[in-house]
């Protein structure tokens, strides 16, 4: 298979990356060789074998439900390029 | 409605988990706290972080699987779902996809006095996101994330409702199920209890569901109702004049009671989701569940059922009582304490201690009269100390100050007058009094007998024990007829 440069462009899109027009073609042929593997990886025989969500075989740890943070706001504000009342602004965005 | 068609509308409710700290990171989770006061760096989603899962929340979910009798996984994944939007940090939610905590389950509903069982297709854990706040910050946004990473409980239902007010009565019954399991406060105007509905018609009889419309974030079982049959109303409409439905978010406005489209994202549900590499699976073992499970209490329908046999309560009666862990608990706290009949209980705990809660705008928990008070008063009322009217000024005494029932018959000389000696005395009165009365009832006016009562009860300032004057009033009043008919 072979990604068009729609599907190049709306994968950017979804990923918030720009992209120049010339590069398309190239990342298209990249991808494409990435699914290519995937294509060739499905073919194998993995019947009997349990999937894997992580390539980890332990499980997760658990926390207690403790409160151990404890308000660092102006720390993290200071870094921050604008805020007001205590909040992190933001261009505009209604939904 | 439309007889033509039938709806059909499934339920996504996003329930808020009371866990003391967040779903993955140690950060507080009580509401109302100043902005990002508590949004830490993981909630932040600052680089180098990770995420590290709550065990309360898992056990919060079991509870709830188990209370639906549904399956647990032994074995469950943590996705990431992948969007853009402000109050988002990390630029996607830790969210469950492919492998829930909490598999098939059910709640059974009651409509109109039949009951009818709806199908929930899973449950899964998740993280909140934080607030944006639009108004008046020079143009921009303003972000407060702390509410980012509180744990959610994300309960989808099968699309196997058919009308609003089925909808609404499994919410209300899911609503009462977290908040007895201890798992939500379903506070509905703090967001803890959100519901997102699936709504879509069809011609009756067709097999095939119709094209939906997703109703978001809908935060009151009226709204709920409100926003679903404006959505009927509104498809059908569409349909029947030859439009097509498409499918669609759409956002319902309360002030002008209707639903509208959201600005439509084409890419909005590609939300290209993956298992989370910073979570490993979640185990669930057998040792785990044993545990959650002798912390089940005993849930709303099996205690209804209890309360009608063991104390031969209406099916009203058992409902109400058994609406909130609480209030059951506090009636049954008042039956153990008073040793009084269940009945009379069931009828001052639903009457008027309900009454002035509601008019006061307490819940059970925030009662001023506690449940030893309150058996207290029945007490008295059992053992006729007290008529039930006398009791009712009693009681508006308690509610208004700390004193016990027998305090405050004491203080204010409210015993009842059951000394049949005193009575007597003013009965003769009256019927001396009234001989126009007395008259009347002897040629067989009965309803006169109600005067005579009324009579008595005025004198004696309402104190005198009701039987004994009912009894006494009817053999003096047989006596006067014979004496003067003699």
């Amino acid at each position: 298979m072979f990604l068009t440069a729609d599907e190049v462009k709306k994968i950017a899109h979804l990923a918030r990356l720009k992209i120049n027009d010339q590069d398309i073609h190239g990342y298209a042929k990249d991808l494409s060789d990435m699914l290519n593997l995937m294509t060739q990886m499905g073919a194998l025989n993995t019947e009997g074998i349990n999937p894997m969500a992580h390539p980890m075989d332990q499980e997760q740890r658990l926390r207690p439900d403790e409160v151990t943070e404890c308000d660092n706001r102006e720390k993290f504000q200071a870094i921050a390029p604008q805020v007001e009342a205590g909040l992190y602004l933001v261009p505009k965005v209604i939904d | 409605m439309n007889e033509q068609w039938e709806t059909v509308i499934g339920l996504e409710i996003h329930t808020q988990l009371a866990t003391k700290s967040k779903i993955f990171s140690g950060a507080a989770t009580a509401y109302g706290a100043a902005p990002n006061t508590q949004a830490c760096a993981v909630d932040l989603g600052l680089p180098g972080v990770l995420p590290v899962l709550n065990k309360e929340a898992v056990r919060m979910a079991v509870k709830f699987g188990m209370a639906i009798e549904a399956e647990i996984a032994p074995y469950s994944v943590f996705a990431r779902k992948n969007y853009f939007y402000p109050d988002l940090p990390k630029g996607y939610q830790i969210s469950q996809f492919e492998l829930p905590i909490v598999g098939a389950g059910h709640l059974d509903i009651e409509i109109d006095g039949t009951s009818k069982r709806i199908g929930i297709t899973r449950a899964h854990l998740e993280e909140d996101a934080g607030k944006s706040l639009h108004e008046n910050f020079h143009g921009l946004t303003g972000i407060d994330l702390n509410r980012a990473g509180t744990p959610l409980l994300e309960i989808v239902s099968e699309p196997d409702m058919r009308s609003a007010k089925e909808a609404v009565a499994y919410m209300k019954k899911l609503h009462e199920l977290v908040r007895y399991l201890g798992i939500s406060d379903g506070n509905m105007q703090e967001g803890s209890f959100r519901c997102d509905a699936n709504v879509s018609v069809r011609p009756k009889g067709q097999k095939q569901f119709g094209t939906r419309a997703e109703i978001k974030n809908i935060n009151s079982f009226k709204f709920v109702e409100k926003a679903i049959n404006y959505e009927i109303d509104r498809q059908i409409e569409l349909i029947e004049s030859g439009g097509k439905m498409i499918q669609e978010t759409r956002l319902y406005d309360s002030v002008k009671d209707e639903t509208r489209s959201m600005r439509s994202k084409e890419e909005a549900n590609d939300y290209r989701y993956f298992p989370d590499p910073d979570l490993l699976p979640v185990v669930v073992n057998e040792e785990f569940k044993a545990q959650v499970k002798s912390t089940l209490p005993e849930l709303p329908h099996a205690r209804k059922q209890r309360f009608k046999q063991q104390y031969l309560l209406d099916e009203e009666s058992a409902a109400l009582l058994t609406s909130s862990r609480q209030l059951a608990d506090y009636f049954e706290a008042v039956i153990k304490e008073s040793g009084c009949e269940a009945r009379l209980c069931a009828n001052w705990v639903t009457g008027d201690l309900s009454a002035a809660l509601n008019k006061a705008g307490l819940d059970i928990i925030d009662t001023p009269v506690s449940h030893e008070r309150l058996a207290g008063l029945l007490v008295r009322i059992a053992d006729n100390s007290i008529s039930g009217k006398i009791a009712k000024q009693v009681f508006e005494e308690m509610w208004k100050n700390a004193a016990t029932a027998d305090e405050i018959i004491a203080a204010k000389g409210l015993r009842q007058i059951s000394d049949t000696g005193a009575i007597e005395t003013i009965i003769d009165k009256i019927i001396a009094e009234n001989p126009d009365q007395v008259e009347q009832y002897r040629s067989g006016k009965d309803k006169v007998f109600g005067f005579f009562v009324g009579q008595v009860m005025k004198e004696m300032h309402g104190k005198a024990n009701p039987g004994e004057v009912n009894k006494m009033l009817k053999a003096k009043l047989a006596d006067s007829h014979l004496k003067t008919k003699g």
